[in-house]
């Protein structure tokens, strides 16, 4: 037994193929990494296997149709997508949206922000071998896809927005489901916390790993979450706000040390803030329209007059006929918000026609994911999912 | 900084460098190709305009008789001002000097504008196709782009004009 320890590990290097299909990729990534031993070397991450073209598809989609693309962009918070691309819209036709639209928009993208960050704080933990943490994290997201199947009829390709407002008004008794929820996504967190914030494997697996330092932070642009977590102060809900964000009170949450548990940190003090958003947004929300004038000639008619009066369906056949239908000025746009991810943000430029000239995404997990080959060089294997499931990378927005 | 202020100083330092575009909104500034990494050392390092941040580059066709752009958003963390850079090539030679080292995201941003617009970042240590495969013929997002007919077998569909979907 004495001879077999003594003889020196063999480190010969090794080349491994960590995804496309590996269940910790959660999406299709693929990442070549050298090992020495059980060290990682060096890596070339491979991207775009969910290319799908969606910059190109937004060049012949209309307005409206594009909502749709959006969801797909971003299939765990696919509400603030929407919210990003029809700001960006409005912007561009000079709209005034209610503020009742505002408000439930609000509440929506911190119902998304809550849903993404409960199953990326979860999947972070199943893949370091903690399974409780993410089926306490899971139970409650189903919950708050149940509101969202409420209010928009379906559970993940929500198209709740419209350009100019919302698609429809929340049902009744949506408030107080919401606040039911609520109370269970902070019982959750709590449980959540209570399992890990102490937990020593959780600490070992996770502190001190992947750090992202300042410096790393704003050169490699990383946003949201990831660069509060690296001692950033840039919450684009406080400093650039958009959709009445100034009327919620709020605390941005920052940590300093910016590795994995730095991050998990954020993000869980960022479902308790959203949670008080969530709140506020119910306490004061306001009453009013959240469709625009239809007779403005740039939203459909509401349902109701298109199945029941030759008017309404007048009115839907002019602006859902090719080449009709909502065109804009000249000129573009572009609406910074804060995604779950990071800055999330639609560039749109048209040239006068009912459909935009170019399309460009501001894509956070693209800018997220490009630090991932530095933070994993000189980590063991094992922290690879670790570091990864931090990252909270999308890889529909990643690739597009 | 206003936009107007930054305009100003970039004016100041290199005159010969600005291009004046009356399609651009005052946010933007439209700079010559040729002196662009001198200028982007500058504005990086330059304790009044310290541009520390690239938030985005953007590739644009301007049409199929027009020159291409490439975008540079970029974003000061310290001064918390905003400025987007314009930067024109012309159609048969697409090329301008790669800020990859200078801002550590410019490295994927440039690849994916290469992808789509084969706009050449020169410089740039590692330029390869990021979101299309590597055989793939052509560049995409311009306006001129004509599909290939198949693509390893497979035939790659089209949209034609008037009749939708072959």
């Amino acid at each position: 037994m004495k001879h077999v320890i003594d003889q020196p590990l063999e480190t010969d290097r090794m080349v491994l193929n960590y995804g496309p299909h590996h269940p910790a990729t959660h999406g299709t990534l693929r990442i070549i990494m050298e090992l020495e031993g059980e060290t990682v070397t060096k890596v070339t991450p491979e991207i775009g296997f969910l290319h799908s073209g969606f910059e190109k598809l937004g060049e012949d989609l209309n307005f409206n149709q594009y909502i749709t693309i959006t969801d797909r962009m971003n299939y765990l918070s696919p509400l603030c997508n929407n919210v990003a691309y029809a700001l960006a819209a409005e912007k561009l036709m000079n709209l005034e949206v209610s503020k009742r639209t505002e408000y439930i928009r609000v509440l929506m993208c911190e119902l998304s922000r809550i849903a993404d960050h409960l199953l990326n704080v979860g999947m972070l933990a199943v893949d370091l071998g903690a399974m409780t943490a993410f089926l306490y994290g899971f139970r409650v997201r189903e919950d708050i896809y149940d509101l969202f199947e409420k209010a928009t009829g379906t559970r993940l390709t929500t198209s709740y927005t419209l350009v100019g407002g919302l698609m429809r008004d929340i049902p009744e008794g949506f408030e107080k489901a919401v606040l039911k929820v609520l109370d269970e996504v902070d019982k959750a967190a709590n449980d959540i916390e209570t399992l890990l914030n102490k937990n020593r494997i959780w600490h070992d697996r996770t502190k001190n790993i992947g750090i992202i330092s300042k410096e790393d932070a704003i050169s490699y642009g990383i946003s949201g979450p990831m660069a509060r977590a690296s001692g950033i102060d840039w919450d684009i809900r406080v400093n650039e706000p958009y959709s009445s964000y100034q009327d919620f009170d709020f605390d941005v949450a920052i940590a300093l040390n910016g590795d994995v548990f730095d991050r998990y940190l954020v993000r869980m003090e960022e479902i308790r803030q959203s949670i008080k958003i969530c709140r506020q947004s119910l306490d004061k929300m306001p009453t009013g329209e959240v469709i625009i004038d239809p007779n403005l000639g740039l939203s459909l008619p509401p349902k109701d007059e298109v199945y029941n009066s030759i008017e309404g369906l007048i009115y839907h056949f002019e602006i859902t006929m090719p080449h009709r239908g909502m065109t804009p000025p000249v000129g573009e746009a572009y609406v910074p918000t804060e995604s779950p991810n990071g800055e999330l943000g639609y560039y749109i430029v048209s040239d006068g026609k009912c459909t935009p000239y170019r399309v460009r995404t501001r894509p956070p997990s693209l800018i997220n994911y490009s630090i991932f080959s530095k933070l994993i060089e000189g980590h063991m294997l094992s922290d690879a999912p670790a570091i990864l499931g931090s990252l909270n990378i999308i890889a529909g927005e990643l690739d597009r | 900084m206003t936009s107007a202020e930054i305009k100003a100083v970039l004016e100041h330092q290199f005159p010969a460098a600005m291009v004046e575009n009356e399609d651009l909104t005052e946010k933007q500034v439209e700079l010559k190709g040729n002196q662009w990494l001198e200028i982007a050392t500058f504005i990086k390092n330059d304790p009044d305009l310290s541009f520390d941040q690239l938030e985005c580059i953007t590739g644009y066709d301007t049409g199929e008789d027009g020159p291409l752009q490439t975008r540079y958003n970029l974003h000061s963390m310290e001064h918390r001002h905003k400025i987007e850079v314009v930067i024109s090539h012309n159609r048969e030679n697409p090329n301008v000097a790669s800020i990859e080292q200078l801002w550590r995201i410019g490295d994927w941003f440039e690849r994916e504008t290469y992808d789509m617009f084969g706009i050449v970042y020169e410089g740039h240590r590692d330029l390869r196709r990021i979101l299309c495969p590597d055989d793939w013929e052509g560049w995409p997002l311009r306006k001129d782009y004509e599909g290939q007919e198949t693509y390893h077998g497979i035939v790659v569909q089209k949209m034609k004009e008037e009749e939708g979907w072959e």
